[in-house]
């Protein structure tokens, strides 16, 4: 099994927003896709994901519904609202500054001055 | 969704809820099957990858921010279900909040509409009584209308001001006769007050003026009643006083100046001498403020006018002042300090009610211990239990607050009716928004005040230890939380009970006093002579005469005399005099309350005649003018020379001195309460026969008749009322009363403080009692088992009785100990605000502490007997 890490502090909102807006998906669609997408690296803690989901939804970032699955049961789908989609843009754009400016300085650390 | 909505949907969204995470269980374990796991496995780890579906649901049920509502909604139930388990408490806890917000909620009703209300007028605070005031005569003073004419033209600049005076006569519009209130009133009081009229118009500018065509507007009432309310009213004439006035207005219903009146005429047709003569002060002035200006700007604009009357007039206005008041607290007057002690009387008494309530509650939370501490070992945290154990005192207290409220609005009317001598702006007492608003405020705010206690109670840590020890430990906090509680009960009965005894004393002491006149089977009456009568002085006398002589040829009457004021306040008139020839300076010039009254008046009143000789009929125009004092006024002048005899100047009687020919006891005029505290207590007497025929007819409209007589006074009533009304039957007899009723309404507001305040000091004594013996009775059952051990080991029923009591006669004394001094500043409040009140004395807290002490200590016997009858055996087998 390879090795899993802990979401830093406040991603788990980002990974959802990202999962979602891939189309209507349920909850238990969202924890599989998350373990599949990273590999296995990033452990959703599925306790936390209804909680957080529940959260956005109260926010108006997420809205619901509910519809029936391939195999035919009912299940409640999430989607993104427009507030969604502007957060989830702003979001990532943040998530990838910082992890770039994080990149920079590990490689400054690795390469010596250049 | 928002949160309204997710408040409403709460049982929908956790079907929902439900749904949605089973769903999710479902599908990980049929992939878990898939994987070749066994069904029940499968399902096993599934629910365990979730993290336990209950807590996730609650997680869940969190993000809503419904949460809190959910818990009152709770704690609101488990409240009402724990008030239904324990009736008894309920009902003590529930009677006691009741009976304290209702008396409080009475008593703001009043306050408010009385005090913070704005008057109905617009614009109100704009609104300003003016008074002229002089040093000697004390209380403030009216204008003469020359003064405000001055007044009216110089100070434009202060805004708009309006003149009134009392009238009123008989009309004869109705079937027969009828006395009725008048005021004459200057051209601008209605708009000045911005009081439109229902119909018609207010007076023109230049129907105010000697000569005008005669004019009046009339009540609603008078409209209404006399008129049926017609439109053609206007435009009709009214008699009064046998002039013909053309009706051009009707006045809003309810409109009041000092009282209603009937009919208002414009004052400055009014051509009695009074009217140009600059010391006749009879005027009420108000004024509506310019825009921007203070009061205090206001006052200093008036005063600089006030400076240039007194040179311009030295004689009438030298050391005349101004003083201005905003028009409500003119109104209101001296009832404000009668008010604010009420509500303060009434505030301790709820202090007691929640006192109580609390100590109650405190009792119930401490058993109630090992209950709080499973919660908290069951997860609850601090300030979940904190919140519920104040719900818990919230849904008391508003529930006593809604009792209180239906009480209040019960006794309301029949409190305001209680009201001695009628309560200024009683028609703005109602219970309104506000009044509901404070109400429901307090019952909160008690709620909070008595939940804290117990709730600041609420287990935190050595859960084990609660949990094991249960019951049978009070924590040293809690008893003396609990001594706490009833050492401030005792403390505030002791200040309620104070305070109605130092009453008490003060009108026992004041009805004691000699009023200086007969109080038993003497009628006074106000009397308004028949139209006709008054064209004349020859005719008036005669009137006036035969008023007098019909009156002694009715059955049971005795003696009968005109009197311009009675006493006990009915009328005034302070004039200035000295006794010898030179003038002193102004501010020196002593003050004496004239009255005029035909020669047997003496007889009538009962008033002593101490020297010298009363009036006779000899004593009329045309022989010298002669005056009777009082024995106070003597002293003053003379010392201990005697008065009889003795040149007196008087300058509004006469510019020569008038001889004193007789010294009689002193009235208290003022009332049994008032009069010594009063300015003027020099009286003087002079024969209604020597008024000049200028002033007949004015004082023909202050004169009253006063009747001694053999019989009940008021089975008279009728039959004088039938023989005055004299030959035109148009003369009417009206503001009846007994000397009795006088003399016992002159302390009526002492009395009525002094019922309000023993009703509140019996509630007092009652409420201390029931804290006392529930205190005592909880502390007592908590140490059962001790005092089993004590029985055990040899102690006796005494010993056991002595131990319980010893613990509240601790706690009654510090209790009075702290009472006592917070009673003597209570004490200075009540001698400052109650007129005539007694000075605190040693008796009042001898007779009221041992009340108290013996009730307190009765209620404790209970809990005492109870603990020494104690089976020790059966005691130490419940350990």
């Amino acid at each position: 099994m390879a090795a899993r890490s802990d979401l830093p502090q406040g991603t788990l909102d980002l990974l959802i927003l990202k999962v979602v807006a891939l189309g209507p998906v349920h909850g238990y669609a969202i924890a599989q896709r998350l373990q599949q997408v990273s590999r296995d690296v990033v452990q959703v803690p599925q306790g936390s994901l209804y909680p957080a989901l529940h959260r956005l939804e109260n926010r108006g970032v997420l809205t619901s519904e509910w519809n029936e699955t391939e195999t035919g049961r009912e299940a409640k789908f999430y989607r993104l609202t427009r507030k969604g989609w502007a957060q989830l843009e702003t979001e990532a754009a943040s998530w990838r500054r910082l992890s770039e400016a994080i990149g920079l300085i590990l490689r400054m650390s690795e390469g010596g001055a250049e | 969704m928002n949160w309204w909505n997710r408040l409403s949907h709460r049982k929908q969204m956790d079907e929902q809820l439900e749904k949605e995470l089973s769903f999710h269980i479902e599908e990980h374990s049929s992939d878990l099957i898939a994987q070749g796991y066994d069904p029940d496995e499968a399902r096993r780890r599934a629910r365990l990858d979730l993290g336990g579906p209950e807590q996730v649901k609650e997680e869940c049920r969190d993000q809503r921010g419904t949460r809190w509502f959910d818990d009152l909604l709770q704690d609101f139930r488990y409240a009402l279900r724990m008030l239904r388990k324990n009736p008894g408490f309920a009902t003590v806890a529930l009677i006691t909040l009741a009976l304290g917000t209702g008396a409080t909620t009475v008593m703001f009703t009043v306050v408010n509409g009385v005090l913070l209300k704005p008057l109905s007028y617009p614009d109100p605070e704009r609104l300003v009584a003016l008074h002229g005031k002089v040093e000697q005569f004390g209380e403030p003073w009216g204008f003469s209308y020359p003064d405000f004419l001055d007044y009216q033209s110089e100070g434009q600049a202060v805004g708009p001001m309006a003149a009134w005076t009392y009238g009123g006569g008989t009309i004869s519009e109705a079937a027969k006769a009828e006395y009725v209130e008048g005021r004459q009133v200057s051209s601008e009081l209605f708009s000045v007050l911005g009081v439109p009229l229902v119909r018609g118009r207010a007076f023109l500018r230049d129907e105010d003026r000697r000569g005008a065509a005669p004019v009046a507007i009339i009540s609603y009432s008078l409209w209404q009643r006399v008129y049926g309310g017609r439109p053609e009213t206007i435009g009709r004439s009214i008699t009064l006083d046998g002039k013909s006035y053309t009706i051009v207005g009707i006045a809003p219903a309810n409109f009041q100046l000092d009282g209603e009146a009937d009919v208002f005429t414009p004052i400055g047709q009014n051509i009695e001498r009074r009217m140009q003569n600059r010391r006749a002060c009879f005027i009420h002035v108000l004024a509506r403020l310019a825009p921007g200006l203070t009061l205090t700007q206001v006052q200093t604009e008036l005063s600089l006018i006030a400076t240039r009357m007194a040179k311009e007039y030295p004689d009438a206005d030298a050391d005349r002042g101004i003083v201005t008041h905003p028009l409500q607290q003119d109104l209101v007057g001296d009832t404000r300090p009668t008010l604010l002690l009420l509500l303060g009387a009434v505030s301790v008494v709820l202090l007691i009610a929640c006192v109580n309530v609390a100590s109650l509650l405190l009792a119930r939370a401490v058993s109630r211990e090992r209950e709080l501490a499973l919660r908290v070992a069951l997860g609850a945290s601090r300030g979940r239990l904190i919140r519920q154990c104040l719900t818990e005192s919230g849904v008391l207290g508003l529930a006593g607050g809604v009792l209180g409220i239906l009480l209040a609005v019960a006794g309301l009317r029949p409190f305001l009716a209680k009201w001695p001598g009628g309560l200024p702006r009683a028609e703005d007492v109602q219970l309104d928004w506000r009044v509901l608003l404070f109400a429901l405020g307090i019952s909160l705010l008690c709620g909070f005040l008595f939940g804290l206690a117990p709730a600041l109670r609420a287990p935190s840590d050595q859960l084990e230890q609660s949990l094991r020890g249960g019951m049978h430990t009070v924590a040293g906090s809690s008893r003396r939380l609990h001594s706490g509680f009833v050492i401030a009960e005792i403390g505030l009965a002791v200040v309620v009970l104070v305070s109605a005894g130092m009453l008490g004393r003060t009108v026992l002491r004041l009805a004691a006093l000699n009023p200086g006149v007969r109080v038993e089977n003497v009628l006074t009456a106000q009397m308004a002579l028949s139209p006709a009568a008054l064209k004349d002085p020859v005719k008036t006398r005669a009137a006036w005469q035969d008023v007098q002589d019909r009156a002694r040829s009715v059955p049971g009457v005795q003696s009968v005399a005109l009197a311009d004021i009675v006493p006990m306040r009915v009328g005034e008139n302070s004039l200035t005099y000295w006794a010898t020839p030179a003038q002193p300076p102004p501010d020196q010039t002593p003050v004496a309350l004239a009255s005029t009254v035909t020669p047997d008046y003496l007889n009538v009143m009962g008033i002593p005649l101490r020297h010298g000789r009363f009036f006779n009929d000899d004593d009329r125009i045309g022989h010298p003018l002669v005056v009777v004092v009082d024995e106070v006024l003597a002293q003053h002048a003379f010392g201990r020379e005697d008065a009889v005899g003795k040149p007196l100047w008087i300058p509004a009687i006469s510019n020569d001195p008038v001889q004193i020919v007789g010294v009689v006891g002193h009235v208290r005029h003022w009332g049994l309460a008032g009069d010594d505290r009063s300015r003027v207590r020099d009286q003087i007497y002079y024969p209604f026969a020597q008024v000049p025929d200028s002033l007949l007819h004015l004082f023909s409209s202050f004169m009253k008749i006063t009747v001694y007589t053999n019989v009940p006074p008021l089975n008279l009533v009728k039959s004088l009322e039938q023989k005055l009304r004299g030959v035109g039957n148009d003369q009417v007899l009206y503001e009846v009363r007994t000397m009795e009723q006088l003399v016992s309404d002159s302390l009526s507001t002492q009395r009525f403080l002094l019922l309000l305040f023993g009703v509140f000091a019996g509630l007092a004594l009652l409420l201390a009692c029931i804290g006392i013996y529930g205190v005592l009775a909880y502390l007592t059952t908590q140490r059962f088992p001790e005092i089993g051990v004590r029985m055990a080991l040899g102690a006796s029923a005494r010993n056991v009785m002595w131990l319980v009591l010893r613990q509240s006669l601790v706690m009654i004394f510090v209790g009075v100990g702290v009472g006592t001094i917070a009673a003597l500043a209570a004490g200075r409040v009540l001698e400052r605000l109650v007129e005539g009140m007694q000075k605190i004395e040693l008796s009042s807290f001898a007779v009221m502490i041992p009340v108290l002490v013996i009730a307190a200590v009765s209620a404790s016997f209970v809990p005492a007997r109870r603990a020494s009858r104690l089976d020790p055996m059966s005691t130490l087998r419940q350990e």
